[in-house]
C-alpha cells in the first residue's frame, strides 16, 4: 500500500455526494481490459460479448439485475469460476495490466495475491481476529512475527476496524457484528497487498449503519486500491463508485461515469433500471 | 417461535371475540365405524411403543447379563477387589480333583506346583482355557484396534479429501462411490477370507499383526470414507472461497481451512470404526488371531518380527472359549470375564474419542 500524501494535500477528498472525479478521458490509463468475453457454464452461455476497460485507482460498479452475469464476470477477475465445474470462458480474454489472465502460464495463486475479493456473504475464517488477518501472510510463508504483526495492523486500520479491534484481536473472529466481519474480510484482503479488490455485493447482508461505515471505507480505498464492486443497491453505487457499468442478460449495456450512467445515460434500459422502470 | 407471548387476558378475550362454531349434527353421531377406528388406533400405538420398548429391553438383559457374570471374575470381595491375575496373566488350564477330602481348583502352574509339594498320583480333570487371566487379548486387540485404525484413518481421510475436494463429479467417480458403498456391505467373515488369500497366503505374511491390520483397516475403510467426507462437505464453502482468493494453494487451503474443521466429525465417525475393529472376530481369525500364545507380543527376537507375528485377541478368545472347548461349570468365568472387559475396552475407547472431539471443536459453529 502506497499511501500518497501529496495527492491528498492537493485533492482533498471530496464528501461522499455526488462531487465526483473528473470525466474519464479518452486515452487513460487500464487495470483490466475485458475483451469480447462470452462466458459459459456447461452449455448455458452467460456472458455475451463483454468489452469493459476498468481504470486503475478508481471504484468501478457493475450494477444490473440478478442473473445478469455481474458476479460471474467479476469472478473471472480472479479466476474464482475456476473451482465451479463446466465453467469457461468461451471466447475472448480478460486483461490485467496487459497480461492475459487466462494464459496457460498464468500462476493463479499469484493472480488471486493480486486480486483481492470480498464476498456476498462475510466468510471470516473460525480463528481469532489476528490470524484471520494474518491467514493471507502466512500463507504466503511470511512467518517473521514483527512483519505479520506490522501487516495485520496495517490491513486493520486500513478497514477502520483497528480502534474497535485492538484490544482483542486474539478473541473469535466470530464474536464481531455482521458489520466488522465484513471489515475483517476486507482487511484480510487487504493484508496481502493487493493491486485489485473485488467486492462482491458486500454490503448485502449489513444494516444501513453497517454499509455507510463499509462504503466510507470503499471510498477511502479507491486512492491506494483499484476496486471492482457488484452490487444491487443502485444508491450505493451512485454513492461509492467512480464508474458504473450496467448489464442485462448477459450483455454490457452501458459503461461511463458513474455521474454520467446514473444523470444522463445514453441508453433507454439504462435509464429505465436505474429510475426503478424494471429490474 | 413467537416474538410476543400473549398473556392469560389476551387468549381470553382473543377466545371470546371467535364465536365457538356450531357443529352440524352430523358431527356428533357416533358412525359405526367409530369404535373399530378406536381399536385400531390403540393397538397400533402399542405395536409401535411395545417394539421400542424391546430394543430397551434386549440391551438392558445383554449388558445387565455380561456385566452381573462378568463382574464375578473381573471382581473379587477381598482386597484389592480387583481379580488381579485375569488381568495380568495368560489363559491356562484348569486342573479340578479331589484329595483328602477336599476339593482343589488349580490353575496349570498352581497344579504343578501343588505336585512338586504332593508326590501322588490324583485323578483331576482338566478344563482348558479356564484358568488364569486374558491379559494377551486385551494387548492383542489393541494392538490390532490401534494399527488398523491408523491405516483406515489415514487411506480413508486421503480418499475422502479427493473424493470431496478434488474429483470432479464424473463417471468413473460415481463408480467409485458405487464401489465404497457395496464394500460397506460385504460380510466381515468374507473380509477374512479375503485377507487369508491375500495377506496370508499370496504375500506370505502368514497369520500376523501385518494381516490382521490390513483385513479390519480394509474392513471399516468405507465406514470412515462415507462419514469423513460427509464432515468435510460440512464445511462451508465459504471458507473455501476465502482461503483461495487470499492466494492460498489448494492444498494450503484444505489443510488449513478445511481439515482441521472437519476432524471432530472424522473422530466422532471412527468411534463406530473402533468398537467393530474391537469386536469383530472373522476378519481375524483366518488372519491374525491364534488361539494361545504364550509369548507376549514384545517377546520378540527381532523388531522387525513385531508386525509378523500372530496376536490373541479378545473376541476371538470368547469364541474358542465358547464353542471349541467343551462346556462345563468352570468355562463360564473366562466366558464372561473376557466379553465384559471387551465391552469395557470398546467402551473406554469410545469415550476417549467422545473427549478428543469435544477437545478439538473449540468454538466452531456457522
Amino acid at each position: 500500500m502506497v499511501v500518497m500524501e501529496n495527492e491528498e494535500i492537493t485533492h482533498p477528498a471530496p464528501p461522499l455526494e455526488l462531487q465526483k472525479p473528473p470525466e474519464p478521458e479518452p486515452r487513460q490509463p487500464v487495470m483490466i481490459n475485458v475483451a469480447d468475453v462470452d462466458f459459459c457454464y456447461g452449455t448455458h452461455q452467460v456472458l455475451f460479448d463483454v468489452n469493459l476497460e476498468i481504470p486503475p485507482r478508481a471504484v468501478t460498479a457493475l450494477i444490473g439485475p440478478s442473473g445478469c452475469g455481474k458476479t460471474t464476470l467479476l469472478r473471472c477477475f480472479n479466476r474464482m469460476n475456476d473451482l465451479i465445474d463446466g465453467a469457461r470462458i468461451s471466447a475472448g480474454s480478460i486483461r490485467l495490466e496487459g497480461h492475459n489472465i487466462y494464459a496457460p502460464d498464468i500462476d493463479v495463486v499469484d493472480l488471486r495475491r493480486r486480486v483481492g475479493m470480498v464476498f456476498q456473504k462475510s466468510n471470516p475464517f473460525p480463528k481469532s481476529i489476528y490470524e484471520n488477518v494474518a491467514y493471507g501472510l502466512r500463507v504466503l510463508g511470511v512467518n517473521k512475527k514483527s512483519r505479520i504483526n506490522e501487516a495485520v495492523e496495517k490491513g486493520l486500520r486500513a478497514s477502520a476496524l483497528w480502534d474497535e479491534v485492538k484490544d482483542r484481536l486474539d478473541s473469535s473472529a466470530y464474536g464481531l457484528s455482521g458489520g466488522q466481519q465484513q471489515r475483517l474480510c476486507i482487511a484480510r484482503a487487504l493484508a496481502v497487498e493487493p493491486e485489485v479488490i473485488l467486492m462482491d455485493e458486500p454490503c448485502s447482508a449489513l444494516d444501513p449503519i453497517a454499509t455507510a461505515k463499509v462504503e466510507e471505507l470503499i471510498y477511502q480505498l479507491r486512492e491506494n486500491f483499484t476496486i471492482v464492486i457488484v452490487t444491487h443497491n443502485m444508491q450505493q453505487a451512485g454513492r461509492c463508485s467512480n464508474y458504473t457499468a450496467f448489464f442485462y442478460l448477459g450483455r454490457l449495456i452501458e459503461f461511463g461515469a458513474t455521474s454520467k450512467i446514473f444523470s444522463n445515460p445514453s441508453q433507454l434500459q439504462t435509464e429505465d433500471y436505474i429510475t426503478g422502470r424494471f429490474g | 417461535m413467537t416474538k410476543h407471548e400473549m398473556t392469560n387476558d389476551e387468549i381470553m378475550t382473543k377466545h371470546e371475540r371467535t364465536p365457538r362454531p356450531l357443529l352440524p349434527s352430523s358431527f356428533v353421531i357416533r358412525h359405526s365405524s367409530f369404535r373399530r377406528r378406536q381399536v385400531v388406533e390403540v393397538v397400533i400405538f402399542w405395536l409401535f411403543r411395545v417394539a421400542t420398548y424391546l430394543v430397551l429391553a434386549a440391551a438392558t438383559y445383554i449388558f445387565l447379563d455380561i456385566g452381573i457374570k462378568g463382574s464375578r471374575t473381573l471382581f473379587t470381595t477381598r482386597a484389592p477387589f480387583i481379580n488381579v491375575p485375569f488381568f495380568t496373566q495368560g489363559p491356562q488350564t484348569l486342573f479340578v480333583f479331589d484329595y483328602e477330602g477336599e476339593k482343589y481348583t488349580l490353575s496349570d502352574r498352581e497344579f504343578r506346583a501343588w505336585k512338586t509339594e504332593h508326590p501322588v498320583e490324583v485323578e483331576a480333570t482338566s478344563v482348558a482355557y479356564s484358568a488364569g487371566g486374558v491379559w494377551p487379548c486385551i494387548v492383542g486387540t489393541a494392538l490390532l484396534v490401534v494399527g488398523s485404525m491408523i491405516l483406515a484413518l489415514a487411506v480413508g481421510i486421503c480418499s475422502a479429501i479427493y473424493l470431496n475436494e478434488y474429483s470432479q463429479n464424473t463417471r468413473f467417480i460415481r463408480l467409485i462411490r458405487i464401489a465404497i458403498l457395496n464394500l460397506a456391505g460385504v460380510p466381515s467373515i468374507v473380509f477374512g477370507l479375503f485377507g487369508f488369500g491375500l495377506f496370508v497366503i499370496f504375500l506370505h505374511w502368514n497369520v500376523s499383526l501385518l494381516a490382521g491390520w490390513f483385513t479390519l483397516g480394509l474392513m471399516i475403510l468405507p465406514a470412515i470414507i462415507t462419514a469423513s467426507e460427509e464432515s468435510l462437505r460440512a464445511v462451508p464453502n465459504g471458507l473455501r472461497e476465502g482461503s483461495l482468493a487470499l492466494g492460498a494453494t489448494k492444498w494450503q487451503t484444505i489443510r488449513k481451512n478445511v481439515l482441521p474443521y472437519a476432524v471432530p466429525g472424522i473422530l466422532t465417525s471412527s468411534i463406530l470404526g473402533i468398537g467393530r475393529v474391537a469386536g469383530e472376530t472373522a476378519p481375524i481369525m483366518f488372519t491374525a488371531a491364534y488361539a494361545l500364545r504364550d509369548e507376549m507380543p514384545w517377546q520378540v527376537q527381532r523388531w522387525t518380527d513385531f508386525v509378523f507375528q500372530g496376536v490373541m485377541a479378545l473376541p476371538y478368545h470368547i469364541y474358542v472359549v465358547s464353542s471349541k472347548i467343551p462346556q462345563n461349570e468352570y468355562t463360564e468365568r473366562v466366558q464372561y470375564g473376557a466379553a465384559c472387559i471387551l465391552l469395557l475396552l470398546v467402551f473406554a475407547i469410545a469415550l476417549a474419542s467422545i473427549v478428543l472431539r469435544e477437545r478439538t471443536r473449540g468454538h466452531l459453529s456457522w
